[in-house]
Formats: structure tokens, C-alpha cells, sequence
């Protein structure tokens, strides 16, 4: 691993880390799709500052696209008070604006600089080892990094400082405004954290990027943990993972890096959604399939019960007539029935079905159970 | 007229012009039911998702055939939609996260094959890269008989399910109900969209083209309360929007279309939401003006009423000051005492002093009466 690659991992990670941890508030509070509505508009932003300034290395820049991300949200929520849209067209309506407005001004005037449009939509991070933070004529590593970093420990800072606020306002707002936080300001302390961290993601994986890496990785958190200081740590090691691997596969395959973190970050959450235990997919399948099963033993078991001791039984409870009375294809009733003898529910005589004192009880207790509560009371 | 003229008789700007309008008149007709949905953003992530399908289509058939392009987009759009159902169905995920996730990480991906697409020797880069922000100048008449193709087929399907769109739109449970197979209608209808963003991405691109689904549509709701007219009114505002950006980009120098469209449809949507009557904000702010006028003139007379039934005669004259003092906007008293006067409700007698007029007095006797009052 040659110096710049160890560079790029680490600015990947901590971009990676630093888009989780807003992200994690975002999916909460179910407005994910603002940060797709400020990483389009902070372009504006910059593209603004940088034709007044005319340095893109200058802090001019984040301040600036931070605004334009705070009035993003600002006139997507005047809209919705005027009630004339709903919210998502309010949101669908106000980015496109001003992304418009900032591609434009990019095609027409700034076409040699290096703000180009793949740049706005993929970051540059192959190059970010490049560009040199050099202190006092020492250099002291790539200046994306110490950007990135610095938005991560601000991050890390705030959350840890209003821990408590983020948690009630995700979860109750209405609580948080009726105990004195007002929901509005501590909205806005996020949008603007979400448009910093943006307008710093953005130089590196580009802005349709930002969004994956800040909602995949909470979103996958989302679905391992109940547990809200575990979903804002998995989240940032899984954007951390998300990152690497990433750089790895567009590293061996020589494809768009920024690109390939997105899609890795979409690769873990298809993992986790398929995998976990209890929520996964495929936990739900099979536990729906082991109901299922259950539930046509007991039906077997009522059945038996209620014939148990009649004449006809000699032909209903018949391991084979099953398929008729039960409507069961023949495999079907082959499973049922060699599940319930295995279980000790019944036995078997010949072709006829026996219920075991444990299958009658048990045949009982669900009868019992299963009627609709308005006809026992 | 020279303008016009050439519309007919120059190739590139009569594909141009047609495209747009086209692409205008699907997105808007079919974009109503999307905002009237709340679906707005599934838009965004349906023309997101569509660019991996416009690579895979690439790399599978080696031809930048638009008719393969497109069928790849579509198929990449509807896959989308598919997972963002999945994922909602069968997680805790909510919409706006998997609707989030699945734009950005597909787009992700789109760009990991573009990436791959434009190392390959054969791709001819330009070709591919117009999807992003769209290039309506590059339209070919081959690719304006198949988006007319297309969105024809689309337009039928919508008026052939109409009662079915109307009542997905409105009211699902009712149409379920009813007998309708309503998860048929929204895949259809979904699919519907899909292809109305599929023809808008030559022109428009992916990243803006969910701008032309939400944008026609919003703005035709403030203008009308009825279905039929609002998809009317969205399908004109499309083509307009599209055909002036698509016109405007094609004929200034570095210009992308898909912004030029986008900021055109939103100037419709911004003179829609100001001056629309009844919904308009305009509108709005004159009708909250004129009731309170209306209040304020009622109050006036009343008060006089009221006063002037402390005394013999109901035309007792009052002066100002009194009625001042009775109000809870002093300062307004006189001029709705003017107003009142050209109406003939009040009038002011040589002493300066108000009262009621004959008129004035069956009218607030009417008012009291239909508040109950005097009954």
C-alpha cells in the first residue's frame, strides 16, 4: 500500500464516519430525503462563494453552502406552511431549483476551473492526497483530512452535547416542545450540521454520494440495534467499513471510487436487511414457514379431537382421507401427519390417527385460545 | 416568425421541439398522480436508478440504440421501485429513508458502470454522458419516434384506466372494496411513470428529471380541484417548460437542457402559487383582506345598533370617540365609517355625529338575526 492509499482510505473513512453520524437523526426523524435536498443545493452555495472569492480552498466556501443548505430547508418548510403542496413536493420542487441555477453557473462561466460537472456529482477523492495541508512550510498531511476530521470531531462534539435534546426531539417531538426544547431550533442545528459535513463530503465522493453514505449506513444501524448510542456507533463503523471495501473494489476493477463506496454501503445494508437475525428477511421467512407448520398440526390435532370417539371417525381421522377432508396435498399431509407423531401428539393404528393425551390437551388449549374473545364473553 | 418557421423547416430544432414537448406532456399528465400520491420523490429515485440500466443496457448489447438504452432505464427504474417496496414491506425501514437509499446507492452504482463504460475502447463517451444532465440537441428523429411511441402508449393506458387511477389516487380501500385488484393498478400506474421518466432522460438527464414529474403537476393543482383538469393543465405546463428550456439551451452555447427545463417548469410553478385563483397566495391574501373589511364594517354598524338601542330612537346619532373606544382597532374606525357611508348604511349629521340610516338599521337587524341574537 503505497502512502496515498493509506491517505485516501483514511480520508474515506472519516467522510464515511462523519456522514453517519447526522444521518442517524435524519433516518429517525424520517426526513432522509432532506439530505438528498441540501446536497444538491449547497452546490449553489459554493459555486456562489467561489466566484467572489474565486479560491475553492477558501472557508468561504463551506460557510457559504452551509447557508445555502439552512435556506434549502428553510424554503422547503415555507412552502409546506402555505399548505399549497404537500411535503414531498415541496422538497421535489425547491432542490431542483437551485442545483439548476448552480449547474448552470458551473457550464457557462466556470468551465476550466476544476469545479466541473463529474467533480459535482463524484467527488475527486483519488486526487484529495494532493492537495497538501502545509503548516508553518511543514506538511502535515492532506488537507481534505484535517477538513473532514475537524467536521467529524465538531460532529462528534455536538452530538455528545445534545445528546439528550437529538434523542427526545427523534423520538417525541411534541414531548420535547411541551418540556421546553424547541424542536425548531434543534432542527436547525442539525440541517446545519447535515449541510456542513456535506459541503466537506462533497470535494471528496461528490453530491448524490453524500446521500448514500449518510442514509445506508443508518439505515442498516437502524435495522441491527433498538439501542440508540449503538445505532449512531454501528452506523459510523459500518460507513467506515462501507468506505474500504469500496476503495478495494474500485481500486482492483479501476472504477469510480466514490462511486463504488456507495454502492458497497448499499451492498451491507442488503446484507444486514437479508441476514439479521429476528428482522431479517430471512428470519421472517422461515419463521412465517415454522408457523405455518405449526398451525397445520394444530389444525390436525382439532380435527382429530372433534371426530375423536365418533362413528365416522373410522374414516375421518384415516392418515389417508386427509387430503379430502382437510383439503392437504398428499405431501402436505405426509409432512403434517409424520411431524405430529414425531411430536408425540398422536399415534398411529394401522392407517388411523390416535391422539396422544398430550395431542388432546393440546387440541383443547387451542380451541380454547383461537375463539374470537366476543363469543366466550 | 422567422423563429417559428424554422421550427418546421430546421431539423435539429423541430426534433428539439417535439422531444420536449413530448417528454412534457407524458411527465405532467403522469406526474399528477404521482404528487397527488405523495409519490413525489419516487420520481427521483425511479430517473436516479435509471442510470445503471442505461450502463448494464450498454454493456450487454455494445449500441447506443435508444430503444435499448431506454428498455434498460426502464427496467433499472422499475427494479428500484421494487427493492424501495421491499424494503419498506418487510423492514422497520421507513419511506424516506428507503427511497434515499436506494437513489443514491443505485446511482452509485450507475456511475461504478459508467466509470467501466468509458475505459472500454468501443464507448463513445459523449453518448452515454448526455443521461446525466440531458442534451435535447443530440436528439435524433429516431429517438423522437420512439419517446412518441412510448409516451402515446403511456397517455392510452392512463385514459383506458382512469376510473381506476382516479380511485387508487383518492381513495385505495374503497377501490378495494369495490372489487378493484388495486396492487395491479399501482404497478401499472407505477409503470406508467417509469416510462414517462424513461423519455425525459435524453433530454432532461436523471439527475433532474423527477423536477419535470413534480414541478407541471403542483403547479396545475392550484388552478383547478378537478383530476381531469389538473393532468390537462400539468400535461400543458410540460410541454411548455420542456419545449422553452429544451429551446433556450439548444440555441445559447454551453447550456445543459435538463437545468434550463427545470428552472423554466418552476417559474411556471412559482407564478402558479402566487396567482392562482382561490389557492394562490395572492389571491389568498386579497380574500383575507377583503373579510376582514367585510368584519369590520359589521362591527362598526353593529356597534352603532347597539348603542342606539340604549336610547328611544334607533337613529340616535353617536360620535366618533364612542366608537372608538368600542373597537379593537381604533384607528380604522373612520374609514369603515366612510365605507359604510357609500354604502348608505350610516350618515353623520351637522354636529359631526353618526347614525344610523333607515337601511342601516334593517341591515343590522338582519345580521343579528342570522347570528341568533334576535330571535
Amino acid at each position: 500500500m503505497s502512502s496515498s492509499q493509506i491517505e485516501i482510505q483514511l480520508i474515506a473513512i472519516v467522510v464515511a464516519a462523519a456522514c453517519a453520524l447526522p444521518g442517524v437523526f435524519l433516518v429517525l426523524r424520517r426526513v432522509a430525503l432532506l439530505s438528498d435536498a441540501i446536497s444538491h443545493s449547497i452546490l449553489l452555495g459554493i459555486v456562489l462563494a467561489f466566484f467572489i472569492v474565486e479560491d475553492l480552498a477558501s472557508p468561504l466556501l463551506i460557510v457559504a453552502a452551509a447557508l445555502t443548505g439552512v435556506f434549502t430547508v428553510f424554503l422547503v418548510e415555507m412552502i409546506n406552511r402555505t399548505r399549497l403542496v404537500k411535503e414531498d413536493a415541496a422538497i421535489g420542487l425547491v432542490f431542483p431549483v437551485l442545483f439548476s441555477i448552480g449547474v448552470i453557473l458551473i457550464s457557462r462561466y466556470a468551465g476550466n476551473v476544476h469545479l466541473d460537472i463529474d467533480s459535482v456529482l463524484l467527488g475527486e477523492i483519488a486526487f484529495a492526497p494532493f492537495n497538501r495541508m502545509v503548516i508553518a512550510g511543514m506538511d502535515v498531511g492532506p488537507k481534505a483530512l484535517w477538513v473532514m476530521g475537524g467536521i467529524l470531531i465538531i460532529n462528534i462534539v455536538l452530538i455528545i452535547l445534545f445528546f439528550k435534546e437529538f434523542k427526545l426531539v427523534s423520538f417525541d417531538s411534541g414531548l420535547a416542545a411541551a418540556l421546553g426544547f424547541s424542536p425548531t431550533v434543534i432542527t436547525y442545528l442539525l440541517m446545519t450540521q447535515v449541510s456542513i459535513t456535506a459541503v466537506g463530503a462533497f470535494d471528496a465522493v461528490g453530491s448524490i454520494l453524500v446521500v448514500a453514505l449518510m442514509i445506508a449506513p443508518p439505515a442498516t444501524a437502524y435495522i441491527l440495534t433498538d439501542n440508540m448510542t449503538r445505532m449512531i456507533i454501528y452506523s459510523a463503523l459500518i460507513g467506515a467499513v462501507g468506505a474500504v471495501s469500496g476503495y478495494w473494489i474500485a481500486h482492483w476493477l479501476d472504477v469510480s471510487i466514490a462511486g463504488s463506496m456507495a454502492g458497497m454501503s448499499g451492498v451491507l445494508f442488503g446484507l444486514a436487511f437479508l441476514l439479521v437475525p429476528k428482522r431479517g428477511l430471512l428470519a421472517q421467512m422461515m419463521r412465517r414457514r415454522k408457523q405455518k407448520r405449526e398451525f397445520k398440526v394444530v389444525m390436525l390435532l382439532i380435527h382429530l379431537y372433534n371426530h375423536e370417539g365418533l362413528p365416522e371417525a373410522k374414516c375421518e381421522c384415516r392418515k389417508d382421507h386427509l387430503t379430502d377432508h382437510l383439503s392437504w396435498s398428499e405431501e402436505e399431509s405426509r409432512q403434517v401427519v409424520e411431524m405430529t407423531l414425531r411430536s408425540g401428539y398422536a399415534s398411529i393404528d394401522g392407517e388411523l390417527l390416535l391422539l396422544t393425551d398430550r395431542g388432546r390437551s393440546t387440541a383443547k388449549e387451542a380451541i380454547i385460545n383461537w375463539t374470537p374473545r366476543t363469543q366466550t364473553t | 416568425m422567422e423563429f417559428i418557421t424554422s421550427i418546421f423547416t430546421d431539423y435539429t430544432l423541430r426534433s428539439v421541439v417535439f422531444g420536449s414537448a413530448i417528454l412534457g406532456i407524458v411527465s405532467g399528465a403522469l406526474g399528477s398522480f404521482a404528487v397527488l400520491r405523495r409519490q413525489s420523490l419516487l420520481g427521483d429515485a425511479i430517473s436516479h436508478t435509471a442510470l445503471p440500466g442505461v450502463a448494464i443496457a450498454f454493456l450487454l448489447t455494445g449500441s447506443r440504440q435508444p430503444l435499448w438504452l431506454l428498455l434498460g432505464a426502464a427496467l433499472a427504474g422499475w427494479m428500484g421501485t421494487l427493492i424501495v417496496m421491499v424494503v419498506i414491506g418487510k423492514s422497520r425501514i421507513k419511506q424516506d429513508s428507503a427511497l434515499g437509499m436506494v437513489l443514491a446507492v443505485l446511482f452509485g452504482f450507475g456511475m461504478v458502470l459508467m466509470s467501466y463504460v468509458q475505459r472500454t475502447p468501443e464507448a463513445s463517451k459523449a453518448g452515454l454522458d448526455k443521461f446525466l444532465f440531458g442534451q435535447a440537441s443530440t436528439l435524433m428523429t429516431e429517438d423522437i419516434y420512439i419517446m412518441g411511441v412510448l409516451g402515446s402508449i403511456a397517455l392510452i393506458l392512463m385514459l383506458l384506466f382512469w376510473k381506476e387511477f382516479k380511485i387508487l389516487s383518492f381513495d385505495r380501500e374503497f377501490g378495494t372494496s369495490m372489487g378493484f385488484k388495486m396492487r395491479l393498478v399501482d404497478i401499472l400506474l407505477t409503470t406508467l411513470l417509469v416510462i414517462a421518466i424513461v423519455i425525459g432522460l435524453q433530454t432532461v438527464g436523471v439527475v433532474l428529471m423527477s423536477a419535470m414529474v413534480v414541478a407541471p403537476a403542483a403547479a396545475a393543482r392550484q388552478w383547478t380541484d378537478r383530476l381531469g383538469v389538473m393532468v390537462l393543465l400539468a400535461a400543458l405546463f410540460g410541454a411548455l417548460g420542456g419545449v422553452s428550456g429544451a429551446i433556450l439551451s439548444s440555441m445559447t452555447h454551453k447550456l445543459p437542457t435538463g437545468p434550463t427545463a427545470v428552472l423554466c417548469i418552476s417559474t411556471i410553478v412559482i407564478i402558479s402559487l402566487l396567482f392562482a385563483p382561490n389557492r394562490g397566495l395572492i389571491y389568498r391574501q386579497l380574500s383575507y383582506l377583503r373579510r376582514r373589511r367585510a368584519l369590520a364594517m359589521n362591527s362598526v354598524l353593529l356597534d352603532l345598533f347597539e348603542l342606539a338601542q340604549h336610547h328611544k330612537r334607533a337613529e340616535h346619532p353617536h360620535p366618533l370617540n364612542t366608537l372608538k373606544s368600542m373597537s379593537d382597532r381604533p384607528e380604522r374606525v373612520e374609514r369603515t365609517l366612510l365605507e359604510l357611508y357609500d354604502r348608505g348604511l350610516v350618515d353623520k349629521n351637522t354636529d359631526g355625529l353618526w347614525y344610523l340610516t333607515s337601511e342601516g338599521q334593517s341591515h343590522a337587524k338582519k345580521q343579528l338575526g342570522e347570528i341568533g341574537v334576535m330571535s
